[in-house]
């Protein structure tokens, strides 16, 4: 019997089918119903212990694939129940092998329902899970530990990279991209549209990316408190106006704090496949793929930014853009996996948009 | 936003169910004209369907029930000149009317904008060419096809690409006339059904992908081009099996995140280039070695898929649908549950499983095996937490006589004999494939036999190791609770560990309830729409007590038992009666609570009751929800034999059932009690008795006299109720009877060939109200549900009228019935007998309630509650007869069954039925015809004729009609013998020239036939071969006299030239009866 305990005293018993230990982390959920092995090895999860709200997971196995990035970052899976046969001709492993593999405590046989509810009750928490089952003493200290849980601004240091390196280096469009922790798809999608990526790690100066005369600049999705980041939203403010830039996630949040926006965390964040978007200039919807605690605050916009997504759900700000310095930004994720695909247009838009106004720029 | 023009708008029902289009559109409708009612918008309905929902007149403004044809609908356009019509939620008849109605230029003339999905569309959808084309165009995968309309072209193509051959006919509902072509020999056949079958003389042939992984997405698109997935589904069985056919899981299990967002684009992509406007299924075949793909086909409306998706996710397509067709746009609308906006797909936090449900059990003869042509008459829906729990309560939901997955008759056979047997593709495979599973066959051999994927093989075995694992350790209360989280009910429990009851209830675990509420918890809605699980917080008692504060007293709630699937005998009409007995309960001041399995049902709309329970109709789980809810009682009138077959069980548990006490409904099911009853009451009843051997039947047919009704007291294999004439079939029958099994008797009755007469009635146990009586065209013999039956009655003496009502009050006052019953009747020789009284709500109770004005259903449930129906305002005893004259029709599914008998029987066979009204009884006799689909011509063609020696001289004078009406008879040698004597000329053919027989029907020289079956049910029998190619070539076979009479009847009307007009039923029952002929 393993144990996650939350909190806010919740203390609730599962079979452990992953690796042996514990861990702390934030307790959130996700909706979405597939993409399991995108969603562990997605680096935005890091430091967090991941419900699942559709009950059954681990029916694909493990493929060589469908990673998002090397390893897992989530501290803890937790599932109502997970497939022990898996069935997928692309299947390499079972899902309880790759969570042992990459050290992530997980849960099956829990009530992940009663669970999601509890945390759209009181918010995101922090947890405990451990494959152990453990006595009241314990239980207590852990309270006390768990209490003032939060993911610390050394997470980029875990999920980033620790030097450059090129991407589909035959592309023709020169992008930079700063990896806060970034998902493979944005490379692929990058990559499909004939873009050359250099990846940078999170703590690349300005000055070493302007000198080196690209295209655009592309800041990726990442986990944590964005305003935590001080040294990023400063680098990303000596760049703004010199060069395109575009941000998902993270990256957007980054350029948000950078314009003089603020940002806040939602009460349970948004993760899952399911989220309605509005472009705000054409009335389009779109389904997109979300994974975010933190949202930009509307009402701090200044002037300058001009509001392009709205969620239709809650309302929140989805999207941004600065033309006159050729920025833009959304809060959703349209390099998908897992998720729908409806926003992949917005890379069309964006790789435009950079020749354009890297253009303009440079006759500035 | 809303089409701000539109004030008037026409909804075009889906007919009569068959198979293939079910009680889905019911549903569809009814949330369609809710929809336009909440935007103030007059609706005219149109079906020919009388026990559907959608025709009540508080659900749209005017109703027809008229026919559903080009003419019909053309006058109805032009008297009401409605502004828009919508044609998507009316099933493939819908569809078809309207492409018609276009394509006739009458949408043009009288200015009608199709709403929604435009005709365009529609025909891309549905023209295999078009639709090839477009898929072509924006680079979605088609497996290789031909149109071909002829067998030549349809050569060549397989020529070219080899075997296994898909045909599709073009517009044709639920496959009909499809097939898999494995050589040539069953290829020239599917390739000449389908031809025949299509309406355009057009089918498509198609390289088989038989194997693949079926796929479906439920899209809804909006003018704005939003578009959103509902929910995707697989299909359990690969492609080869119908969809219809198949056991289905939502949402897809076997899929990666890739796999799902490479179709789910795709089913976008198409549904763009469609330009849908409303709701689309979309379905995929996905190899299982690859990621390759194709599409299969669109269905460019609301479907039995979407009425699916709609139950499995809570989010209500039809009325979003029709939303999207006034005009608004996704995210202006607003979801009802979570009450954010309507533009956002469903995230589901539970596995639901989907099982068809096949008329197997009443046509043993039938062939089971299932292909590409849909043979389920409904299905059953399942939500469980998880897919092994999901499965196992749909199993359960299917109320056959096995509830468990093993000890289906498998376990006799050798292991090699049941691996062979897993080759066959029929309804009964997943237990076969439980059994070769139990039997320690290794799981990838299964798989690789039955095609199924391994996943979903590997899930039956957990199931199924359950069952061993109870088998084998002592029951302790962590194994019990694995059980119950796996499905396993108390019964199978108790009888595999073979423990009491007691013991299992001392583990105290209960049943908890969650919620469907579209998003997984993830917002808070407060939809009352709930499934059992185990080991969870339960949802029930937050919702109820919040539900309570609402209230200005505290309220009172109430169990209405729904009908469960839709099968042949239990159809669409209970459900039409559990709603309204819903309605009606929430109007009288109390909660109700509805619990039901089928998902194409109105009842099973969480809006409906106040609570609704999807689950299972078994006493255990209904026991469950009774436990939660603690209910004054349980109302198990109105949803058919389900619900009264629940009663028992429910009473056992000291359960209150509410209105007739279970103490009348068995007395009359127990024969022996019922006579007695009868006796007391001094009612004439057909004479009859139960014997146990040979010797004792020849034995009571001496007193009886023939001819006599004989049925096994136990149902076996399906052998039903047969009329026999003599000491040789008398025989014939026994012997069968017992070889099966000597322990039941038969039951021998005293067969009466008079006038069949039934009414329906509304008791309060005092009085009793009677809104009409029908009198029956076939004479008896023919199951009720079977006969055409006309109200009023039209050939029933006054006296005699008296002499109904006299028995049914003295029945209903002696059974104290409080709230439906309906009772069948014989006169012979001018005396009346009883045959049969249900108290319950009937077949007939929908009809009778629209027919009349008296809202049948709805005042049972004021009787039941202790109002005195005399309150009603309808008085007591016959009402008067309405100004209108209604002929109902069943309706039959042959072309989808083979190896069916067509001919009537005691057994029930329709699937659904139509009603023609009108203001004298011979149009209305037209109309019900000419609803059926039945074709009328000027050129006069051949009729084939064949009787047995038992009907030839009552059909003589239907045999003098038919020649003066100018039919070119063709008769078989003994009738041709028998005509001749009668003078009146025939051509002789021989019984055996089938092939010529055959040819004739094709190329539509033969009008009808006319054939009185012989007894026995010898498939080899040349009167069965017969009309078993008839129904292949869409010939009408008429099997009982008087069904031709009456065919005969109405083609005079159509001779006269007669000019049909159409009317709302509200206006025919107000119409006087002279003075409105034209």
């Amino acid at each position: 019997m393993g144990t996650l305990i939350l909190q806010d005293g919740t203390v609730i018993k599962g079979e452990s089918f992953g690796a042996i230990g514990g861990y702390e982390g934030e307790v959130v959920f996700t909706t979405s119903f597939c993409g399991y092995q995108e969603s562990l090895s997605d680096p935005s999860f890091a430091r967090q212990i991941v419900v699942m709200a559709y009950p059954e997971i681990g029916n694909c196995g493990i493929n060589d694939f469908d990673f998002e990035s090397d390893r897992c970052y989530l501290r803890g899976l937790i599932v109502k129940n997970y497939s022990k046969q898996e069935s997928h001709y692309q299947a390499k492993e079972t899902l309880a092998n790759y969570l042992i593999k990459n050290n992530v405590i997980a849960l099956e046989n829990i009530d992940t329902r009663s669970l999601v509810k509890k945390i759209t009750k009181y918010g995101t928490m922090g947890g405990f899970i451990t494959s152990n089952d453990v006595d009241n003493d314990f239980i207590k200290e852990k309270f006390e530990e768990i209490r003032n849980f939060k993911i610390e601004e050394d997470v980029l240091d875990e999920v980033s990279i620790k030097s450059r390196y090129v991407f589909n280096p035959q592309g023709k469009i020169n992008i930079a991209l700063i990896d806060y922790g970034n998902k493979k798809s944005t490379l692929n999608e990058l990559a499909k549209r004939d873009c050359r990526i250099t990846v940078y790690p999170y703590d690349t100066e300005a000055k070493e990316i302007l000198e080196n005369k690209f295209d655009a600049v592309f800041l990726s999705n990442g986990p944590g408190d964005p305003a935590n980041y001080k040294n990023q939203i400063l680098q990303i403010r000596q760049m703004m106006g010199k060069i395109p830039m575009f941000g998902i996630c993270l990256g957007y949040q980054l350029l948000a704090l950078a314009a003089g926006a603020n940002t806040y965390k939602l009460k349970y964040g948004h993760r899952g496949a399911n989220h309605p978007v509005i472009n705000l200039e054409n009335n389009k919807v779109m389904i997109t793929s979300q994974n975010h605690g933190y949202s930009v605050d509307m009402v701090t916009l200044p002037k300058i930014m001009r509001p392009t997504y709205k969620n239709l759900n809650d309302n929140t700000l989805e999207g941004f853009e600065i033309t006159s310095l050729g920025i833009y930004a959304v809060q959703f994720h349209p390099e998908a996996n897992p998720g729908p695909e409806d926003a992949n247009i917005i890379f069309d838009e964006w790789i435009n948009l950079a020749q354009k106004d890297m253009n303009r720029i440079n006759e500035v | 936003m809303k089409d701000k023009s539109l004030k008037k708008v026409l909804v075009i029902g889906s007919g009569p169910i068959v198979i293939g289009q079910a009680a889905e559109f019911d549903y569809a409708g009814v949330q369609a004209c809710r929809a336009l009612k909440e935007e103030k918008i007059e609706i005219v309905l149109v079906n020919s369907n009388p026990a559907t929902i959608m025709t009540d007149e508080e659900i749209a403004d005017k109703v027809y029930i008229e026919p559903l044809n080009l003419e019909s609908l053309t006058e109805i356009i032009k008297m009401e000149r409605p502004q828009g019509l919508i044609a998507t939620l009316g099933g493939q008849t819908a569809l078809n009317l309207a492409c018609e109605l276009d394509k006739a230029g009458v949408l043009k003339e009288y200015n009608v904008r199709i709403l929604g999905t435009n005709i365009e569309s529609i025909q891309k959808a549905e023209d295999r060419e078009q639709f090839k084309n477009l898929m072509e165009e924006i680079n979605i995968p088609i497996p290789q096809s031909e149109i071909v309309s002829n067998y030549q072209d349809a050569l060549k193509f397989s020529e070219k690409i080899g075997f296994p051959i898909i045909i599709r006919p073009a517009f044709t509902l639920g496959g009909a006339g499809g097939g898999i072509a494995r050589n040539e020999r069953e290829y020239e056949e599917i390739v000449h059904s389908g031809l025949s079958q299509s309406p355009i003389n057009q089918v498509l042939v198609e390289k088989s992908i038989a194997g693949y992984k079926e796929i479906e997405y439920e899209v809804i698109r909006d003018a704005n081009d939003t578009c959103i997935i509902i929910c995707n589904m697989e299909n359990i069985d690969p492609i080869g099996i119908h969809t219809g056919d198949s056991f289905v899981v939502a949402p897809s299990q076997t899929l990666t995140n890739p796999e799902c967002e490479m179709l789910r684009t795709s089913a976008i992509k198409i549904v763009r280039a469609l330009k849908i406007e409303g709701s689309c299924n979309v379905q995929f075949a996905l190899d299982t070695v690859s990621n390759q793909y194709y599409i299969i086909e669109v269905n460019p409306r609301v479907s039995r898929s979407s009425a699916l998706a709609s139950k499995a996710t809570g989010y209500p397509i039809a009325k979003i649908a029709t939303k999207i067709a006034m005009g608004y746009h996704l995210h202006e609308i607003k979801n009802p549950i979570t009450n954010k906006c309507a533009a956002f797909e469903p995230a589901i936090d539970y596995v639901v499983v989907k099982i068809p449900k096949w008329p197997f059990d009443k046509f043993s003869s039938g062939d089971r095996i299932l292909g590409t042509k849909m043979k389920a008459t409904g299905e059953i829906m399942a939500i469980g937490r998880t897919f092994v729990s999901s499965f196992k309560k749909a199993v359960t939901s299917l109320e056959e006589r096995f509830t468990g997955l093993l000890y289906r008759g498998f376990e006799e056979l050798s292991n090699d004999a049941l691996l062979s047997e897993l080759y066959i593709q029929d309804d009964r495979r997943i237990f076969r494939l439980a059994q070769a599973i139990y039997n320690g066959n290794d799981i990838n051999r299964l798989c690789a036999i039955t095609k199924i994927d391994k996943w979903f093989v590997a899930k039956i075995k957990e199931i199924v190791d359950v069952e061993k694992e109870l088998k084998r350790a002592p029951l302790n209360r962590t194994m019990y609770l694995k059980a119950k989280q796996f499905g396993f009910l108390d019964e199978e429990i108790a009888k595999i560990t073979q423990t009491t009851y007691e013991t299992l209830n001392k583990f105290n675990i209960e049943a908890n309830f969650r919620a469907v509420d579209t998003c997984a918890a993830e917002f808070s809605a407060h939809v009352p729409y709930f499934y059992s699980t185990y080991n969870e917080e339960d949802e029930v008692e937050e919702f109820k007590q919040q539900a309570q504060k609402t209230y200005k007293k505290p309220k009172e709630n109430i169990i209405v038992l729904g009908s469960g699937p839709i099968r042949i005998g239990q159809g669409i009409e209970f459900d039409y009666c559990s709603v309204h007995a819903s309605w009606e309960l929430i109007k009288r001041g109390y909660e109700s609570v509805m619990i039901n399995s089928n998902p194409e049902t109105l009842s099973t709309d969480f809006d409906v009751a106040t609570r609704l329970y999807f689950e299972p109709m078994n006493v255990e789980y209904v026991m469950n929800i009774i436990k939660k809810e603690n209910p004054k009682g349980v109302l198990v009138q109105f949803g058919g034999q389900t619900a009264i077959n629940l009663a028992e069980k429910l009473h056992q548990e000291g359960i209150k059932i509410l209105g007739t006490s279970l103490e009348s409904i068995n007395a009359v099911e127990d024969r022996k009690v019922f006579e007695k009853l009868l006796r007391e009451l001094e009612i004439p009843q057909p004479k009859g008795c139960a014997v146990t051997s040979t010797t004792g039947a020849l034995n009571a047919v001496k007193e009886l006299g023939y001819p006599v009704l004989v049925r096994p007291s136990y149902v076996i294999g399906g052998r039903g109720m047969q009329v026999v004439y003599n000491d040789d079939e008398l025989l014939t029958y026994i012997t069968e009877a017992f070889k099966f099994s000597n322990e039941h008797p038969v039951l021998i009755d005293q067969y009466l060939e008079g006038q069949e007469v039934e009414l329906d009635a509304v008791s309060d146990g005092r009085d009793i109200l009677i809104p009409g009586i029908c009198e029956h065209i076939e004479r008896a013999g023919v199951h009720s549900g079977d006969s055409m039956s006309i109200y009023p009655s039209q050939n029933i003496s006054r006296k005699n009228e008296k002499i109904l009502v006299k028995y049914a009050t003295k029945i209903a006052r002696k059974l104290n019935i409080k709230g439906l019953m309906n009772i069948q009747f014989i006169i012979k020789d001018d005396k009346v007998y009883v045959i049969e009284v249900n108290p319950r709500a009937s077949r007939t109770v929908p009809i009778m309630s629209k027919v009349t004005g008296i809202p049948m259903a709805n005042i049972a449930v004021e009787a039941i509650l202790g109002k005195s129906i005399r309150r009603a305002g309808f008085g007591v005893g016959l009402y008067k007869k309405s100004n209108l004259v209604c002929v109902k029709m069943p309706i039959f599914s042959w072309q989808k069954l083979n190896r069916i008998d067509p001919a009537l029987a005691p057994e029930m066979k329709s699937t659904g039925e139509v009603l023609g009204i009108d203001t004298t009884y011979k149009k209305a006799l037209y109309k019900a015809f000419l609803a059926g689909g039945h074709k009328f011509s000027k050129a006069k063609q051949r009729v084939l004729v064949s009787l047995n020696d038992h009907y030839k001289k009552p059909a003589l004078p239907m045999l003098k009609k038919l020649f003066k009406q100018g039919f070119f008879i063709m008769a078989t040698w003994g009738t041709h013998k028998f005509l001749e004597q009668n003078g009146i000329p025939s051509k002789m053919i021989e019984k055996f020239m089938i092939d010529k027989l055959q040819k004739r029907m094709k190329n539509g020289r033969l009008s009808f036939i006319i054939n009185t079956p012989t007894t026995g049910k010898n498939s080899q029998n040349a009167g069965f071969q017969i009309r078993t190619i008839a129904q292949m070539y869409g010939v009408p076979s008429f099997t009982s006299i008087d069904t031709a009479n009456a065919f005969l009847s109405a083609y005079k009307v159509f001779d006269k030239n007669t000019v049909l007009t159409y009317d709302t039923i509200t206006n025919y029952r107000k119409k006087k009866f002279l003075g409105m002929f034209k």
